[in-house]
């Protein structure tokens, strides 16, 4: 379903990897391991498509996603170094314009279960800036109790987040990949996933 | 595809809504340059109402490069950007939301606020009309072009300079189209040949513009 092939990434005048191939299948899970600054995010990024590799190409269900444009982010679900939510909305707002922007469709019935689930029962009509750092990963990783689309690319998804947030996050990736869905995640801690066939991919 | 540019548009306007102080600042310079002028230049109402049309659009256009840069910072900042980059919709619609959220909060309240400011000049009242209507098309024409500048200088250091630079420019049509529609009802002729330029104008940048703002803003995500 994903495969890289002969990837190369640089960074200013540094190669940081090159000849990089993998594939992923569904139901299959890639835990990127590697050094800070070996290239983990710039990968997770060109696998987005948010970024072009040096040389090589990266192909979904076979096709490069460079000539599929919407259609491949159509079935790719990110979550990056950055939360993406806003300060100024309560984390229900947040939740419902960021699954909006994504061509989803969430009611908010649906949208408070999400965050009940999350552990921000009580929160769901407080402004995010008075929240925790936790509290913040927990709003931005909301979107995946509900997420359905196939491909899961997450940098550094346990950031922040307390023992009992990090057992229900990898209880959902765990659900995601047992489905059939692919999960592509970076993390410097151990990963305890439940389900599926874990790769390891060590760069650097 | 409509749903998604009202979604980026509703979203705007509600944070928008959550910070005042921004909306509001803009409005205040532009009162505050157009109050200053008659100060400054002494009262003497012919030689204002000769100048009110030049005075009140630069004031709008200065006010409008006011807001400009923060049209995709704090969504670039905080990560929302490469979202909507992500989004299953080609980023320039994402753009062209934004120029109309933009346009809704910053072109609309100046456009709103012209005539009052038109007073203080004496213009007489089908010349205030016509300052109004020329604002109101003609300053979607500058959220557009503004688009590409804010995008292109998207986290550099001293972005705000470098946005007017690139920006001012290539708002001398809508500055030349709409302060001439003012003054051509002052002469007595009519106006409407500036009004078709410049809504010409306008819709031209805020339909195309996004497109390279969409472009530019790739650019500063990889």
């Amino acid at each position: 379903m994903l495969e890289a092939l002969q990837i190369e990434c640089q960074r200013g005048d540094q190669r940081l990897f090159q000849g990089l191939n993998f594939c992923l299948n569904a139901g299959e899970l890639l835990f990127l391991q590697g050094n800070n600054g070996a290239g983990k995010t710039s990968l997770l990024r060109m696998l987005c498509g948010l970024s072009e590799p040096v040389s090589g190409e990266i192909r979904w269900r076979g096709e490069n996603i460079r000539r599929m444009n919407e259609r491949f982010r159509g079935e790719l679900c990110y979550l990056g170094h950055q939360n993406a939510i806003k300060e100024d909305l309560t984390p229900l707002e947040n939740l419902m314009v960021s699954t909006r922007l994504h061509d989803e469709t969430l009611d908010e019935d649906a949208a408070l279960k999400a965050l009940v689930e999350v552990g921000l029962s009580g929160r769901a009509e407080l402004a995010c800036r008075y929240l925790s750092q936790g509290q913040k990963r927990r709003v931005a990783l909301a979107r995946f109790a509900q997420e359905k689309r196939p491909l899961w690319i997450l940098d550094e998804p346990f950031v922040a987040l307390d023992t009992q947030a990090t057992r229900w996050l990898s209880q959902v990736i765990g659900a995601h990949v047992e489905r059939g869905g692919l999960v592509v995640l970076t993390s410097h801690q151990a990963i305890d996933i439940p389900a599926g066939r874990i790769h390891p991919l060590f760069l650097g | 595809m409509f749903a998604f540019i009202a979604h980026v548009i509703r979203r705007d306007l509600s944070l928008a809504l959550r910070r005042p102080a921004d909306l509001v600042a803009p409005l205040c310079f532009f009162l505050i340059i157009a109050t200053f002028f008659p100060f400054g230049i002494g009262p003497e109402p012919e030689l204002l109402r000769r100048l009110a049309p030049g005075i009140l659009w630069v004031g709008a256009l200065l006010s409008t490069l006011l807001s400009l840069p923060r049209m995709f910072a704090d969504d670039f900042a905080d990560g929302t950007l490469e979202q909507m980059a992500l989004a299953p919709y080609p980023l320039g619609l994402a753009a062209f939301g934004k120029a109309i959220a933009h346009w809704i909060v910053s072109g609309l309240p100046l456009a709103l606020l012209s005539p009052i400011l038109g007073l203080q000049f004496d213009l007489p009242p089908d010349a205030l009309c016509v300052l109004f209507f020329s604002i109101l098309i003609g300053t979607p024409a500058l959220s557009g072009i503004g688009a590409i500048g804010a995008g292109l200088t998207l986290g550099l250091r001293g972005s705000g300079v470098l946005l007017s630079l690139v920006m001012l420019p290539l708002c001398i049509p809508a500055l030349i189209f709409g302060s001439g529609a003012v003054d051509a009802v002052m002469t007595g002729i009519s106006p409407r040949p500036y009004f078709f330029l410049l809504a010409a104008f306008s819709t031209g940048s805020i339909v195309f513009a996004p497109w390279a703002a969409a472009a530019a803003l790739k650019i500063s995500l990889e």
